[in-house]
């Protein structure tokens, strides 16, 4: 096995009185595509919340590259380069880019954060990134509300993928987009891991987008981890009885509603 | 979703709210270059002309003093614009600063920063301005800061809420993860995000300093007699209204009213229906939706 370079070990986190994750340990190998499922509330979104830094852990150990960063960055250059290391793309494209900035100024802005680049040069960047999640001349220089919601997550892709992380989380990302720019979506993502190497945590409910971006899963019910394994062992002969509830609760042919039976069987 | 949409859409002002902001706009350029207008000199008295009736290059008339009418009220205008703007412009930038360094840092200096404003509530902006002139000396600097200073907590509080919700919003959070500075995700993304709020907030406050600096100054505690200001010719007229000359009072009060009102109606179309109360006499209770 390789060294990890996203490693999560006894994570928890409670708000009051309320445990959101209880004892959450993965771990990511470099270039490798994690999800993690569970319905909502499951905590899912929490986990991927500490892991950039967003919400404190109560307990429990996160390490990205090598650096630990269950505490708060101690400097300005220690931010920078947590920020260099996770980036997320978060579920809601419609409050993802600040109104008032077009997507060109956006990524630029990230370049120049994290980059030596002169202007000219991020201009080219800016493009090319543009380029790789689909993103035409016009689309760069409009401001976000003349956008549809697909390409908003486009460029909330780019922008993530502008400070070239090692990790990239996808925190429900693609479940607001429908089907035809979800598949584009994915394609852009899978293309980008060929090209640069990236590891993807996605946070997801959706099985069906599970089984075509992940290599390996975790199933995550009432803050805690259920079942994990590769991918297709955990879709197709799931153990748990909870994520047979899941996996009975994707709609294809024949489908029908058995929630009832099912959740009276997993209690 | 749709907030975010409405929040940046330009506001549609409609025929009332063009109506006001040309007549703020008016009042500005007639306030700018008012004393090209006439030749007559604001402060000059000539007795022989008190309460003189309205004659060709005197077109308002005269004042119990005999001074040119219309000159004083160009000259007041000036004054009448410029306290209640540098109370606006003070109270508006400590206001802003003081809110989104609460809301962003929170912990115990929010806790701080809300409890001082909440003493601050307890303070009538009016009385308050009137104490100062007391203590340090009637005049309208001292109006202006006392006014600016009771403003704050409105203005703040408005601002502190509008900032924590649009700090909880993903864009702000991705910056965050980016590890780009507070400072500047503050100054580049916050402000100018808040600022169609600022901006709405800032108009209906000019209105209300309007009415609160002429009151002190009604009092004699704002701007001294003899300069020209509209609270200040309110008073003086007085004494012409017993005697039935009220062009000076009517001329100054209707002044300041239809100017106050122009402001109201702008600001209440900017404000998208989020506003802070008005800061009264009297403390109120009552928090920003």
């Amino acid at each position: 096995m390789t060294e990890a370079i996203l490693q999560v070990e006894g994570l928890r986190k409670t708000f009051g009185e309320s445990v959101a994750v209880a004892d959450v340990s993965f771990s990511l190998r470099p270039g490798g595509a994690l999800a993690v499922v569970g319905e909502s509330g499951s905590g899912k979104t929490t986990v991927a919340r500490m892991i950039v830094g967003l919400e404190r852990p109560t307990s429990g150990r996160i390490t990205a590259c090598g650096h630990d960063r269950s505490e708060l960055p101690r400097s300005a250059r220690e931010r920078r380069r947590r920020g260099g290391e996770v980036q997320i793309v978060f579920q809601d494209p419609y409050s993802s880019l600040d109104p008032r900035q077009s997507p060109a100024a956006a990524i630029d802005e990230v370049l120049r954060l994290h980059t030596p680049l002169d202007q000219a040069k991020r201009r080219r960047r800016v493009a090319e990134l543009a380029e790789l999640v689909g993103l035409d001349e016009r689309q760069l220089a409009a401001l976000p509300a003349r956008l549809s919601g697909g390409q908003r997550q486009r460029v909330a892709i780019a922008r993530a993928l502008a400070a070239e992380p090692r990790i990239l989380i996808l925190d429900e990302s693609v479940a607001p987009l429908d089907v035809s720019i979800q598949a584009q979506v994915l394609n852009v993502l899978a293309d980008v891991r060929e090209r640069t190497g990236i590891a993807y945590l996605f946070i997801s409910h959706d099985l069906a987008v599970v089984r075509q971006v992940a290599d390996d899963v975790v199933v995550m019910r009432h803050g805690s981890i259920v079942e994990r394994g590769p991918a297709a062992q955990v879709l197709d002969e799931p153990r748990h009885p909870y994520t047979r509830l899941l996996r009975a609760s994707v709609p294809g042919p024949g489908w029908r509603p058995a929630r009832r039976t099912i959740s009276k069987e997993t209690r | 979703m749709t907030t975010t949409l409405a929040t940046y859409r330009t506001p549609r002002l409609g025929p009332l709210g063009t109506a006001a902001a040309t007549v703020i706009v008016a009042a500005v350029v007639l306030a700018a270059i008012g004393p090209a207008l006439t030749s007559a000199d604001p402060n000059a008295s000539d007795f022989a002309h008190a309460y003189g009736a309205p004659e060709p290059g005197h077109a308002l008339g005269y004042d119990g003093q005999g001074r040119d009418l219309l000159a004083r009220l160009l000259t007041g205008a000036r004054t009448s614009l410029l306290g209640p703007l540098w109370v606006v412009a003070l109270s508006m930038a400590v206001g802003t600063v003081v809110a989104i360094a609460a809301a962003w840092l929170g912990g115990w200096l929010d806790s701080v920063v809300s409890a001082v404003l909440e003493v601050m509530f307890a303070f009538p902006g009016v009385l308050l301005a009137m104490l100062v002139a007391a203590v340090f000396g009637p005049g309208l600097t001292s109006a202006v800061l006392a006014l600016a200073v009771a403003y704050v907590p409105y203005i703040a509080r408005l601002v502190r809420s509008a900032a924590l919700a649009e700090r909880r919003k993903p864009y702000v959070q991705a910056l965050e993860v980016q590890g780009a500075g507070a400072v500047a995700i503050c100054v580049r993304h916050l402000v100018p995000n808040l600022m169609p709020l600022i901006t709405a907030q800032a108009t209906l406050f000019f209105g209300y300093a309007m009415v609160d600096l002429a009151i002190v100054s009604f009092f004699g505690l704002g701007v001294q007699p003899p300069d020209a200001d509209w609270g200040v010719m309110v008073a003086s007229g007085q004494s012409g209204v017993l005697q039935g000359y009220p062009a000076e009072s009517l001329l100054a009060g209707g002044s300041i009213v239809l100017l106050v009102v122009a402001f109201n109606v702008l600001g209440e179309r900017l404000s998208d229906g989020r506003r802070a109360p008005r800061p009264g006499w009297f403390p109120r209770r009552g928090g920003v939706s």
